[in-house]
């Protein structure tokens, strides 16, 4: 089993979530979040004082997946969230230990 | 039977209470008036019903400028952790300066004939609030011009109450609320009343021949300067330069810039005290100017700095607002475009570079926008006032524009010398007596956690489901 955390641009999150709904997926954690890579911040001023802006608002997705599709998943996100531009985001993958669903009880693949 | 003897009871019960008012009906004593009725024969001073509509009016607007939006305004400008503070203040000084107001402060500011300060004439709503007459004493109705006083000293409580709530933006997210609240009585006591009184009330400026139609001086300058000496006396908040500040809701800002917008009408056209020709002028000269205003700050963005902002155009029409305070009635409504275009600019420069070169912390730029605003506004009166708007001189021309000659920018001037000087060295003395008896600022720790939590014990977002 495991986990795919996305960090996406805003709005290409409606596009990612379709896609991986097309491709089964069923279930998805969208998180609003801050941070930087290298497309650093930004600057803002107000009233002539000037701010640098290094954390950037971005989205973070986590997909929970059994390990045969997580390359189709990873590929999904690769193509929806791609604009080809600094800062189209990352994504990582980690092993996830166990997944309960909480109705049921049912643990691993079934709990997904 | 017993029905008819419970009716013969009634008739009596009425006749008996009926007796005293016909007996002395019969003893021939003055007939009783309701209250502010004139029983002069001669044609007195009478009210102007069209008149008094509008001052009411208008006055509801002056209140709507403080809250909600001077607090929105101010609201928005701060950090999200110091919101309810800065509402706070807003709301509080709603209920205590209207407090003062009605006990001292109309007084100070309307009764008598003194040359520095009023008198106790009007103590306690004394000869405004209605009284029951005496029999057969002459009743004067309790006007001003041709509206009562009552809407007088309601209209002009609500200066008492946005010239204070002003200044909280330069002690902003520092200050002691109960400082902050024993420092606005003492300020509208012993800096707006003899302003007022000496422009309003025929004191000394009046005398010198000095105008503020509608508050240049009495309100934009003091509050200004007022500000810029908290600002200096209470220092600068914790991370001032080195943590980042912005504006934590600019949407609040915006929203309460259309309000105060909104508001300035009764604030200036209000002035007039009637509904005439003159608050029409007034209200066309504060309109256009606040217009002029707001296309100049966020031009004057786009040419330097590339980019035209919201919040430079909040605060552009803010400043064409304080700015054309003072002229209103004085000048006509197309002077009043340049009057905009020369306050964006100059309250531009004011905000940005003369800020920087001092580095003192005027968190929401208070003397920047509404001191310097209202100086120039001031000084301008006396460039541009017309004798079409206002006859001052016996049709002789007024301002310099027009071939009055400098005299009045003089006069103007000095005005603006003297509203200054007093202000400043009042607002310090009453700053430093505070400072050394209750203290001025809240602790670090209260200061980093957020007014809101520290003082309030309250949270302005709570993000629950």
């Amino acid at each position: 089993m495991k986990k795919v955390e996305a960090i996406i641009r805003h709005f290409k999150l409606e596009d990612v979530k379709n896609a991986l709904a097309e491709e089964g997926i069923q279930g998805m954690t969208a998180v609003e979040v801050r941070g930087f890579g290298r497309q650093k911040g930004h600057s803002e001023t107000y009233r002539g004082t000037e701010y640098a802006v290094d954390f950037v608002p971005k989205v973070k997705l986590e997909v929970v997946c059994a390990d045969d599709v997580l390359q189709k998943v990873i590929d999904t996100i690769l193509h929806t969230a791609q604009t080809g531009q600094i800062g189209d985001g990352k994504i990582f993958v980690s092993d996830l230990s166990d997944a309960i669903r909480i109705r049921t009880g049912e643990t691993g693949n079934d709990a997904i | 039977m017993q029905k008819y003897s419970l009716l013969a009871l009634c008739l009596l019960v009425m006749a008996l209470l009926l007796l005293p008012s016909t007996l002395s009906g019969h003893e021939g004593n003055a007939p009783v008036y309701p209250p502010g009725t004139v029983i002069s024969d001669e044609s007195g001073p009478t009210i102007d019903t069209g008149d008094n509509a509008w001052m009411l009016m208008a006055t509801a607007l002056v209140l709507f400028m403080t809250a909600p939006g001077l607090a929105l305004f101010y609201g928005g400008l701060v950090r999200r952790k110091n919101i309810l503070s800065v509402l706070m203040q807003c709301t509080f000084l709603m209920g205590l300066m209207t407090i003062v107001w009605s006990i001292w402060g109309y007084t100070l500011c309307f009764g008598g004939d003194g040359l520095l300060i009023g008198d106790f004439e009007y103590l306690l709503m004394n000869k405004v609030q209605m009284t029951w007459p005496e029999p057969g004493v002459k009743v004067d109705p309790l006007l001003e011009g041709t509206i009562p006083r009552l809407t007088h000293m309601l209209f002009q409580g609500m200066f008492f109450i946005i010239t204070p709530a002003l200044i909280c933006g330069a002690f902003a997210e520092r200050m002691k609320f109960s400082t902050m609240t024993v420092f606005m009585v003492a300020w509208g006591t012993f800096v707006y009343c003899p302003l007022c009184h000496m422009f309003w009330d025929g004191g000394l400026l009046a005398g010198w021949g000095a105008v503020d139609f509608a508050g240049g001086a009495v309100v934009h300058i003091s509050c200004g300067c007022a500000a810029l000496v908290c600002a200096l006396m209470i220092g600068r908040r914790l991370g001032y330069g080195s943590d980042p500040m912005p504006p934590h809701n600019l949407t609040y800002t915006a929203v309460g810039t259309a309000m105060l917008w909104f508001g300035w009408f009764g604030f200036n056209a209000g002035s007039a005290l009637e509904a005439n020709q003159l608050a029409a002028s007034a209200f066309a000269a504060t309109h256009f100017s606040a217009a002029a205003a707001t296309l100049t700050w966020p031009s004057i963005e786009w040419l330097t700095r590339g980019k035209p902002t919201v919040l430079g155009a909040c605060s552009g029409a803010i400043a064409g607002l304080a700015c054309i305070t003072p002229a209103a009635g004085y000048v006509d409504p197309m002077s009043a475009v340049l009057i905009g275009i020369l306050a964006s600019t100059a309250c531009y420069f004011a905000c940005t570079a003369l800020k920087s070169k001092f580095g003192y912390d005027d968190s929401l730029d208070v003397f920047g926008i509404h001191g310097i605003g209202g100086m120039l506004g001031m000084l301008l009166t006396g460039v541009f006032a017309s004798r079409a708007v206002q006859n001052l001189n016996n049709g002789n021309p007024v301002g310099l524009v027009e071939g009055g000659g400098p005299g009045m920018l003089g006069v103007q001037l000095m005005a603006v010398l003297f509203t200054i000087v007093l202000t400043v060295v009042v607002t310090f003395i009453l700053l430093w007596i505070l400072e050394k008896t209750m203290g001025l600022r809240v602790s670090q720790d209260e200061e980093m956690e957020g007014l809101d939590l520290s003082l309030h014990g309250e949270e302005g977002y709570i993000n629950l489901p």
